[in-house]
Order: structure tokens, then sequence, then C-alpha cells
């Protein structure tokens, strides 16, 4: 995408908790209102883990089935502290950044040490530990989760959603730029070579461990930025971002807007969580009630149809939604002059 | 004594379950390379079949109509979801994890994401004394049955052509290709073999916790992954004895430990096997 487009696109994203246009359906109420403005902030949050999750999947050939535990650090550990211990923001943020580094690096350094599925399962693995601790232990407030007390004043209460929202927008563009920077970086076309071929990579002397364990801190560190966003945008936090279901999602919503692609997993995050959020409604609605049952039972649930949406994805398009325009005739000389500039 | 007895009899019971899913994941990564999340859904299926069927025929008939909707479900699964993606592993697993979602979430829109209450045939709900402990029976049902699964898996696998196709295709799949045979077939039967050992689990499993829920099938899968990992890739000895491993320690280090060590347990026996041995107890070491 050229560079004006993104400001262009910005400028847009950023102008949203100013207009009061309704569009009746597609958002709860008006843009502005708080209802809209959680969902659009909780949809640009996720687009944002989408995009770290990318930067293992998609850029460095990793997959795997931890990630959420990284989220969930940053969450847990900003909760905690601030909540339980009283320590004050300062020093909460300050936990969770050495948190961000420290886990991953240790975690990294083992599971990077097998190849495949098999990191695929000891991510998993690691993952498992993380959310059976936070599940049995007390100070996590257990399966109830642990809601965040002092919540700073700028983006405290209802009437504050607009921060929040303005915030999740940053993390988004934070996280976009320092992915979109670290793969045009000297470090990211390693992982792009070890994704082609590894051999070659290491006959010309450079160790892929190391190259891969810098993708895996620095996604990871990501993330755990984004546990802190998403806490503040929850207001606490619950021990759903700590399954491997919230990892799955991450994966979907990557492969879904492709994979290794420019913009694919920002669009599949967005996609993903706003069709989540908003099919939920759609079974409530009176429109579904009234089909038969054939029909209503499949339309009630939004994991149906979204893991539906997949396959065929998975099946049709392996390029995800970004690859579309590669396979409508009348959109290949729009997505050329997309993918040259 | 009577303590120790009791959780080592529980213990084997969980391992059973953990067999019968792991087994068939293992021969269909071992022969496929297709780690199957969908494995979970064949469970589910197998646990509402039985207890959909259950309420109007006996138990055994009950656990037989289970079984074969969860291998019907998998040979169509791999027939015209699977197939179509051999050779591109990435693509198949992301399938299966799409399918897994839709599946599960159709048995919740069906049968409702509250837990369906099961009952128990009179006999299972009984119990036997053995050497000082009182044991429920249905301890004893999940052991017998496991057995009963692996030694037919290894008649199969030892004793019959298909089984000769099978072990040679985990062991080398492009040198059977180029000897004349059609490998697709032993991956369809694998399929079957799976979803069925998976579907009898859920119906076990079904009378072992009292009640199922949709999600039943994503906690024993995990479980499952970990068991198959351990066992080594495509080897069904080496389930077996990684089941009954991971089984007895998530038992004793719950017990002894506390409520939830059992989980971290047998999760870091994951990691420190992948770490010392990474072809798993079973596996040529890598």
């Amino acid at each position: 995408m050229r560079r004006s487009l993104v400001v262009v696109w910005l400028a847009l994203l950023a102008a949203l908790p100013f207009t009061t246009l309704v569009l009746p359906g597609l958002l709860p109420g008006p843009v502005n209102s708080p209802g809209s403005l959680q969902l659009l902030a909780l949809c640009l949050v996720f687009a944002g883990f989408a995009v770290t999750y990318d930067l293992l999947f998609g850029h460095t050939g990793l997959l795997s089935f931890g990630h959420a535990l990284y989220v969930a650090a940053g969450s847990y550990t900003v909760n905690i502290a601030v909540t339980r211990l009283h320590l004050g923001w300062p020093v909460a943020l300050a936990c969770a950044a050495a948190v961000g580094l420290v886990l991953p690096l240790a975690l990294g350094a083992v599971a990077l040490r097998v190849r495949g599925i098999a990191f695929a399962m000891v991510t998993l693995a690691f993952a498992q530990v993380g959310s059976i601790l936070v599940l049995s232990a007390r100070i996590t407030g257990g399966e109830e989760g642990l809601s965040l007390v002092d919540i700073p004043a700028p983006v405290a209460g209802v009437a504050n959603t607009a921060n929040l929202y303005w915030l999740a927008l940053a993390y988004l563009v934070v996280v976009v730029g320092v992915v979109h920077w670290s793969i045009r970086s000297e470090p990211g076309r390693v992982w792009r070579a070890l994704g082609d071929n590894e051999l070659r990579v290491t006959v010309l002397g450079l160790s892929p461990y190391r190259f891969r364990l810098l993708s895996y801190v620095l996604s990871a560190f990501l993330a755990t930025a984004g546990g802190v966003v998403h806490l503040l945008l929850l207001g606490g936090s619950t021990p759903q971002i700590t399954t491997s279901a919230f990892t799955v999602g991450l994966l979907v919503m990557t492969v879904l807007g492709g994979a290794g692609s420019r913009w694919g997993a920002l669009l599949g995050g967005i996609l993903y969580t706003y069709l989540d959020q908003r099919l939920a409604g759609l079974a409530g609605s009176t429109a579904v009630a009234g089909l038969p049952a054939a029909l209503r039972l499949p339309l009630s649930q939004p994991q149906f149809l979204l893991g539906a949406l997949f396959v065929l994805v998975v099946f049709f398009l392996p390029g995800g939604l970004a690859g579309l325009g590669r396979h409508l005739p009348g959109f290949a000389g729009l997505s050329r002059r997309w993918r040259r500039a | 004594m009577s303590t120790l007895v009791l959780l080592t009899l529980t213990g084997l019971g969980l391992g059973a379950l953990y067999f019968l899913v792991a087994s068939g994941l293992s021969l269909i990564f071992g022969l496929a390379d297709v780690l199957n999340f969908a494995h979970g859904l064949f469970l589910a299926v197998g646990a509402y079949g039985t207890w959909w069927t259950g309420r109007h025929l006996p138990y055994p008939a009950a656990v037989g109509c289970g079984v074969a909707a969860g291998a019907v479900l998998a040979v169509l699964v791999e027939l015209t979801m699977i197939r179509p993606l051999y050779g591109r592993p990435m693509r198949q697993v992301l399938v299966t994890v799409g399918l897994a979602a839709a599946g599960i979430a159709l048995l919740s829109a069906v049968w409702g994401t509250d837990p369906v209450p099961v009952a128990k045939p009179r006999w299972a709900a009984g119990t036997t004394h053995l050497l000082g402990a009182t044991v429920p029976n249905d301890r004893f049902l999940l052991i017998g049955a496991a057995l009963a699964v692996l030694a037919a898996l290894l008649l199969f696998l030892r004793r019959s052509r298909y089984g000769l196709v099978v072990r040679a295709g985990v062991e080398d799949r492009s040198m059977v290709t180029a000897l004349g045979i059609d490998v697709r077939i032993a991956f369809t039967l694998v399929f079957a073999i799976g979803g069925a050992a998976a579907a009898l689990a859920g119906g076990l499993a079904a009378t072992y916790f009292g009640s199922i829920t949709p999600g039943l099938g994503g906690t024993m899968l995990l479980f499952a992954f970990i068991v198959v990992v351990i066992g080594g890739m495509g080897s069904v000895i080496g389930s077996a004895l990684a089941a009954a491993l991971v089984g007895l320690v998530q038992q004793f280090a719950n017990y002894y430990a506390a409520a939830g060590v059992g989980e971290a347990s047998a999760v870091l026996l994951l990691a420190v096997v992948l770490l010392v041995r990474p072809g798993g107890l079973a596996g040529r070491p890598a």
C-alpha cells in the first residue's frame, strides 16, 4: 500500500470517535457510542495480536500454540501488580516489560531446540502450564478472573471509551510499525530465508536458532504489551486469554487474512473479531429465530460460521483474503498496483 | 495400600482413555503426516452418539452405534477434506482446526453447552474389593477396553496384509508407493480406525465422567497429543506406554501434591522427554 494511503486510513480510523454516523446492523449504535467504540477497539487489539502471531507463523515459519501465554502474561502481571500488590502503574508496567522479555527468552530457548510439530507441542505444553497455574492460583482469581481496581483516570469509565479506542489504535500502529520494520531489517531477511531454505542459511554461517529466538522474543514482547492494552479495554483479566483456544483463534485470524502477507493478519484479526462479536448478536435476532431448525441451529453459533469460513479459505484461497485480488480477474490490476506500492 | 491401589487403577483408567485417543492420532500422524485436530470432534461425536442411542438401546449396542458414527465421520473427513490436500501438511492441519471448531459449535447448537448427564449401566456403577481397596467397576471397563483395542491393533498391524501396508507406510511412504501399492487406502483405513477408537473413548468417557459436553474432546485431545509425542509418533506400543505413564503421573501428582499439579507434571514430562529424546520413547533417536 502506498504510504499516503496508509496515512489516509490511519486518519480515518483516528477520526472515528468524532463520527455520529449510524450504521444500522453493522454496529450496536452510532459509531462514537461507547458500545461501538469498545467493539472497534477490541477488533484493533486483536488485529495487533494477529500481526505479532504472523511475525512467528508467516514470517519466520514457526507454528506456535502458546502465544496466548504472553498475552496473558501482560494482562495478569500488570493486574496482579496493581490490584493485589498495590505497586502503582509505573512499577507494574516495568514488571510487565521484564516478564515480556525474560519469559519468552527462557521458554523460547528451550522450545526452539526442537522443530516443526514438536515445537508446536512444546509451546502448547508451556502455555497449558500457564493456563493451569492461572486457573488454580488464588492470586489470579482462578476461574472468575481478576477485575482491575485502580484504572488510570484517562481511560476509566464509559465516558472515556474513545481514549481506550485511541490506545488500541496506537498499539496496532506500533505493532505494525515494528513488525514491518523488523521484517525489512537484516534479521527479517534471515527469517524469511529460514522458511525458504534453512540449509542454505546454515551454510552461509548464520545460526538459525538465534534468529528464530530473536523473532520469538520480539513477537512475544509485543503480545505482552498487547495484553496490557487488553487488560485496560476489558477492565480485568479473564482466564480465557490463557487457553490454547485463544492461540488457535490467532492462528485462524492470520491464515484467514493471509499469513506472511503485508496486511493479511491485520485484516484477518479485525474481520474475525468483528464477526465473532457480531454474529453472537445475529444469533439472538428475531430474523434468525424464525428460521427452521436446520438453518437456525448452525447460524446461532458464531464459531460454526467462522470455522466453516476458515475451512473454505484454506481450501480455495491458500493466500488468505489478502490473496483474493490475484484470483479475481477484475481485481488483478488493482492488486498489482497494490503490491508494487 | 488401598489408596495406592485405587490411585493406580484410576490412573490406568485415565491412561486407557488417553490411549484410545492417542493410538489413532499417532497412526494418522505416523502414516499420513496429519496432525489431526478434528480427533476431539470424533471423540465428542462418539460420546453424543452413545448417549443419544443409549436412551433406547442396551449399553453395548449404544457404544457400538457411537463407534460406528465416529468411524463414518472420520472416513468422510479423510475422503472429502484431507485427501485433496495430501503433500500440503500445513493446510491439512489448518483444515482440521477449522473442522473441529465448526463441528463442536454444531454439537453445542444441537445439544447446548451445558453438561448432559449420562446414566451408568448398573454393573459399571458398582464397586469391586481388590487388595483392600474399593474400586469403581468403570475403571476395569476402561482398562479392559484399552487392552482389547491394543491387542486388536497389534494383531491387525502385524498379522494382516493391510496392517503390513500401514506399517510400511509409516516407515517410508514413498517407497511403498513406488512398489505399486495404493497407500491411499491405508490412509482411509487409519482414519477409520482412529475415528472408531476416539469415538469408543468418547462413549466410555461419558460413563467415566458421568456427563458430556461438546468441549469434552478438547481436553482429552490435549493430553492425547502429549501422549503421542512422548510415545513417539507412529508407534502404537509407545502410545500405550506413554498413556499409562501420563495417566499415573497425573493421578498421583494430583493426589499427593495439589489439584492441577498433575496436569502440569504431565506437560513438564513432555518437555523433558522432547529435550532428552526428541523422537519419543519408542522413536528412533532423532
